[in-house]
């Protein structure tokens, strides 16, 4: 069984916008969501900026009730929730209130570290002898699965409910696994993406790895360089991204709108070995990935006209382009669009891979390749590699036909999807 | 503290644990937490917790399986601030 699997469905929470009009807005406009944290000041980190969802009370009221508001203390699950119900309410789909779970529809849905203030909070307690004090929220808040287990109770779904985590590489992962289940036929729709908490407990490790630009506390816009000569590292993000992955027959007997369609992909390891290594990626993994995507998804290199690269403003971004054109054996003339959306966001983390995604698949519905911020000075090295065409600087007019999208983790791990735009034809 | 204000400032307590099904009005004396008013056993600890900072008292885990019902709470309630 091999069936047809589209996205009738988006949400997300970043922190360039929060609902799909303000998240397409700022992408199109190149708007960051980058700021100076005074928090991250006052604690004394080297990097001060980073990227936060700005998410109101009042909006967080729409999606809890005042119980579940109560103790809420896991901005994981905030972020990942308005994602998800989004995405839910975006494919037309309507809560269960019936008594009787919907078994054709799961969850999977990612995170790296959840509820990481709430486990502070229970910390505090226990080293003070209050473990009594925890209270009943504490294990469902700071529980990887936590924001799968709050999404499967508001949503009613009975099939496959859980949380996958693979670093960097989640929120792409997860759209392979939900396509992977609806495509063998053991799901109708399932809801994917991926959430990562903010805050200096998240981000310091980072800090202290000096992997983060430390020169940009004053001017937090310009941090984030990808692809640039002037970059200096990733700045840290959070926030939440979601897509309603659904398999062509039931998306068209709903009547739901499609935005594209899921070809397929592959996700694989470079085993730590050769230039590998836990921070580092094996560039034969990361090319094997990219060729083993296009070929399940049953394409040739030349079909891909647009790239959603994982490019974190690294020293790794030359090495990642050169990889790419290598990957898909394409003369330096005749390179696809390729894009960042991490000058504007951030890396979100384990949400890098979703809300990239969604942003990603924006573009069909756009009819755009959306621009590249913070690299008027492309780096030499890439230059050398694809023409300074391929990087549109501007919001570029195009109806992309095929995407390809990567996600690159600690660990050595890779994951590349692939998107069509969609036609009832194969 | 008068009766009446304490059943009150209980009540207001237990309102904000209850399911979408039960309403205020159907808190009784009587009431019994999990099988009237429907509240899960999850949200009974939290409850307490919510007693202890109300009235400024601490419950023991003896008292809190003897608290069943909201006579039941109420009777702790006035045993601990007799105590005070």
């Amino acid at each position: 069984m091999n069936r047809r699997v589209v996205i009738t469905g988006l949400g997300v929470c970043a922190p360039n916008g929060v609902g799909l009009s303000d998240f397409t807005n700022a992408l199109l406009e190149g708007k960051s969501g980058l700021r100076y944290q005074p928090n991250l000041g006052k604690l004394g980190f080297g990097c001060q900026v980073a990227g936060e969802p700005l998410v109101k009370d009042q909006l967080i009221a729409n999606y809890f009730t005042p119980l579940e508001r109560r103790g809420l203390n896991a901005t994981g699950i905030v972020y990942g929730v308005i994602a998800g119900v989004d995405a839910w309410k975006d494919a037309g789909l309507e809560k269960n209130i019936t008594n009787e779970p919907s078994w054709d529809r799961g969850i999977i849905f990612g995170t790296g570290i959840l509820g990481v203030d709430k486990f502070r909070e229970a910390i505090h307690l226990i080293d003070e002898g209050k473990v009594r004090r925890l209270g009943s929220t504490s294990v469902i808040q700071t529980m990887a699965s936590g924001i799968s287990a709050y999404l499967g109770g508001l949503l009613g779904c009975g099939n496959q409910v859980t949380t996958n985590s693979a670093a960097c590489t989640t929120g792409t992962e997860g759209i392979l696994m939900a396509y992977d289940r609806i495509s063998q036929g053991k799901a109708e729709i399932m809801l994917t993406g991926s959430c990562s908490d903010s805050g200096p407990y998240v981000w310091g490790g980072f800090d202290a790895m000096r992997i983060l630009p430390r020169g940009y506390n004053d001017n937090p816009t310009k941090a984030s360089r990808p692809m640039s000569a002037t970059a200096g590292g990733f700045i840290p993000g959070s926030g939440a991204g979601a897509l309603m992955l659904e398999s062509l027959e039931s998306a068209q007997k709903r009547g739901a709108h499609i935005y594209a369609e899921v070809l397929g992909g592959e996700v694989n390891s470079g085993g730590q070995l050769g230039e590998g290594s836990m921070t580092a990626p094996n560039s034969m993994a990361v090319q094997r990935c990219i060729q083993n995507a296009i070929r399940n998804s049953g394409i040739t290199a030349s079909d891909i006209d647009v790239i959603n690269g994982h490019l974190t403003a690294t020293s790794k971004d030359s090495l990642e382009i050169e990889n790419w054109r290598t990957a898909l054996n394409r003369d330096k003339g005749d390179f696809p669009y390729i894009n960042s959306f991490k000058g504007s966001v951030g890396h979100c983390l384990a949400a890098a891979g979703s809300i990239e995604s969604v942003a990603t698949v924006l573009q069909f519905k756009e009819q755009v390749v959306f621009k590249n911020v913070n690299c008027e000075d492309i780096h030499p090295d890439i230059l050398s590699v694809i023409p300074a065409s391929s990087i549109p600087r501007d919001t570029k007019n195009h109806s992309p036909k095929v995407i390809a999208k990567a996600s690159f983790g600690f660990g050595d791990v890779n994951a590349c999807v692939i998107f069509r735009a969609f036609s009832k034809e194969q | 503290m008068l009766k009446e204000e304490k059943y009150q400032k209980l009540k207001d307590i237990i309102k904000i644990y209850l399911p979408e099904d039960v309403s205020v009005t159907d808190i009784a004396q009587d009431s019994h937490f999990m099988n009237d008013l429907n509240i899960n056993s999850a949200n009974l600890v939290d409850i307490v917790l919510d007693v202890e900072d109300a009235f400024d008292i601490r419950l023991e885990n003896e008292d809190i399986e003897k608290m069943q019902t909201v006579n039941d709470a109420m009777a702790i309630i006035d045993a601990k601030l007799a105590e005070n």
